[in-house]
């Protein structure tokens, strides 16, 4: 008998859902903008769902309608990634302690 | 590049996103930590076109598309002045969400690209996983704009609320999953794109009862829901990094919202339902008028604090309308110089997200070891000569632990009236966001400083 792999990638994500309780609580709340960004940044990796969209089109027909909306995704998905980033960068530059 | 092997790199693509989170644990780490997330993303992003292998004239425009996102975003990262930070994260939420839906509309219209099966004939699995996907990224999506525009001010923060809300709400809900049943049955294009449009409605209907102030449940919430909605494609695209990522920030943001809730002492439906601001009590401001108030001025504040042994500050979401931080951190450098201990206070739920007030006070070069939450500090109030209350008001309300018959008893608040005096700086007397009066201004250790809070703080910087 197999296993189906979508048992495998539920464990993961359950598994994985664990790992951010765990994680997150022991983030100091004094840093839970950065948090905030930096979840927003790293939750736009769904960019290469839409780089394999906009990727499917043929070399006749670059722009199908299913790859407008891969590039579409790509822009904004982009937007949050180097947009995510760089905000939370600046952020935690900011974060100083007492100059003794 | 062999499946495998891809699927290995998106596992340390996962990998480095934990360290990315686990490094927020201390302020030390937490830049190494960013590194990490990037690193995390590079590798997704490189292997993927790997993988693709398709270099050609669409590879460009990838690029193209790329570089222009990656403009704009780098362009408001650094541009963004961090008393907006709540509305960008907002903002960021939004695009998060749309580009899921935008993801699962391609995978729908062309799953041959993802290995789904056919048009008209998806596999079931798929089917629900990328329908689950938009539906939550279509919530996210219209749900963080107004959120956004709440917190932009373009919008009234007040809520909105109607006759049967709650019932349209349901019944939409229920909508939508029924016609997910439907669309697995029928395979039908205008099935899933009803999915998509009455997600949308429902995302607005959500947010649009929930007042300003209850912002900070609302952010962490959209920010739980983006991250199901990245697993729900995950799952889809049978993408691990995806389906990492999208439980890290789905139970990051459930976390937040369950703190947020605590620091209010309210439960989450309680939150979502409708707000304190539609139920405020008239009756309570009207009696209470009358109660004589003292009232002081910079040079007062100035000479209280100036002859204190220890002064603790309380910030809130007024000092962040005012930008006062740069002129508060001035001030406590004057006081440091006279000696006195200095110390900042922080309620959970200051402010319009989480963390709000740490970042305006990092910006204006206060020290992190200088701040302290609310459990850290709250029984130094009793040690401490004056508390400084700058655009605080419902956190600071003794009547929360008194009176069980106000809205906000039991929330957590700051024993500020414990200090030997107290410094309130407010325009007026008007009640906070919760519609009662606070019980701290009639107070004979309480001395009223009516002033916008920035220019107050510069007066006392100056009679200092």
């Amino acid at each position: 008998m197999e296993i189906d792999p979508f048992i495998f990638r539920l464990s993961i994500f359950i598994l994985s859902i664990f790992v951010g309780y765990y994680v997150v609580w022991s983030v100091t709340p004094s840093l839970h903008t950065p948090l905030m960004s930096v979840t927003n940044a790293i939750s736009s990796v769904i960019i290469v769902g839409a780089i394999i969209a906009a990727l499917a089109g043929t070399s006749e027909n670059i722009f199908e309608i299913s790859s407008i909306f891969g590039f579409l995704a790509i822009i904004l998905a982009a937007v949050n990634i180097f947009g995510g980033f760089l905000v939370t960068q600046r952020m935690l530059q900011m974060y100083k302690k007492k100059k003794k | 590049m062999s499946a495998n092997l891809l699927a290995l790199f998106y596992l340390i693509s996962g990998i480095l996103f934990i360290l990315a989170l686990r490094g927020l644990s201390s302020p030390e780490t937490s830049r190494r930590g960013n590194y990490f997330g990037i690193a995390g993303m590079a590798i997704s992003i490189i292997v993927t076109f790997l993988a693709a292998g398709n270099f050609g004239t669409g590879f460009i425009y990838v690029l193209i598309m790329l570089v222009v996102g990656g403009s704009i975003g780098a362009f408001i990262a650094f541009k963004i002045p961090m008393t907006a930070m709540p509305e960008l994260v907002a903002g960021f939420h939004s695009l998060v969400g749309l580009a899921a839906v935008f993801v699962a509309i391609s995978a729908f219209l062309n799953p041959e690209a993802f290995n789904l099966g056919v048009v008209g004939k998806i596999k079931l699995a798929s089917l629900i996983e990328m329908s689950l996907g938009a539906a939550i990224g279509a919530i996210t999506f219209s749900g963080s704009i107004i959120a956004f525009l709440k917190l932009r001010g373009i919008m009234s923060g007040a809520p909105i609320t109607f006759k049967g809300q709650h019932l349209i709400n349901l019944i939409l809900g229920l909508a939508v999953i029924l016609l997910i049943f439907y669309l697995c049955k029928s395979q039908l294009s205008s099935v899933f794109w009803s999915v998509v449009l009455i997600s949308f409605l429902v995302g607005v209907l959500l947010i649009i009862p929930i007042g300003g102030a209850d912002m900070p449940v609302v952010i962490s919430m959209l920010n739980s829901y983006s991250g199901w909605a990245a697993a729900g494609i995950g799952f889809t695209l049978e993408n691990t990094a995806l389906i990492i990522t999208g439980a890290l920030v789905g139970s990051s943001g459930a976390i937040l919202s369950y703190i947020m809730c605590k620091g209010m002492n309210r439960s989450f439906f309680n939150v979502i339902l409708g707000g304190w601001g539609a139920t405020d009590q008239p009756t309570n401001s009207k009696t209470q008028d009358q109660k004589p108030v003292k009232n002081g001025n910079a040079d007062d504040a100035a000479f209280l604090m100036k002859n204190a042994s220890s002064v603790i500050i309380v910030p809130g979401y007024g000092m962040a309308v005012a930008q006062a931080q740069h002129a508060l951190r001035e001030m406590v450098d004057a006081l440091k110089k006279n000696g006195v201990k200095v110390s900042y206070a922080i309620h959970p739920v200051a402010g319009r997200m989480p963390g709000h007030m740490n970042v305006l006070l990092a910006e204006a070069n206060v020290p992190y070891d200088e701040v302290f939450e609310l459990e850290e500090i709250n029984n130094d109030f009793a040690n401490c000569d004056v508390a400084y209350v700058i655009g605080a008001n419902d956190v600071t309300n003794p009547v929360a632990k008194s009176d069980p018959q106000s809205p906000i008893y039991g929330m957590p608040v700051l024993d500020v009236e414990k200090s030997k005096s107290v410094l309130f700086v407010k325009r007026s007397l008007s009640p906070g966001y919760a519609g009662i009066d606070n019980d701290l201004f009639y107070r004979d250790n309480t001395l009223m400083l009516f002033a916008d809070a920035k220019k107050m703080t510069e007066e006392i910087v100056k009679s200092l």
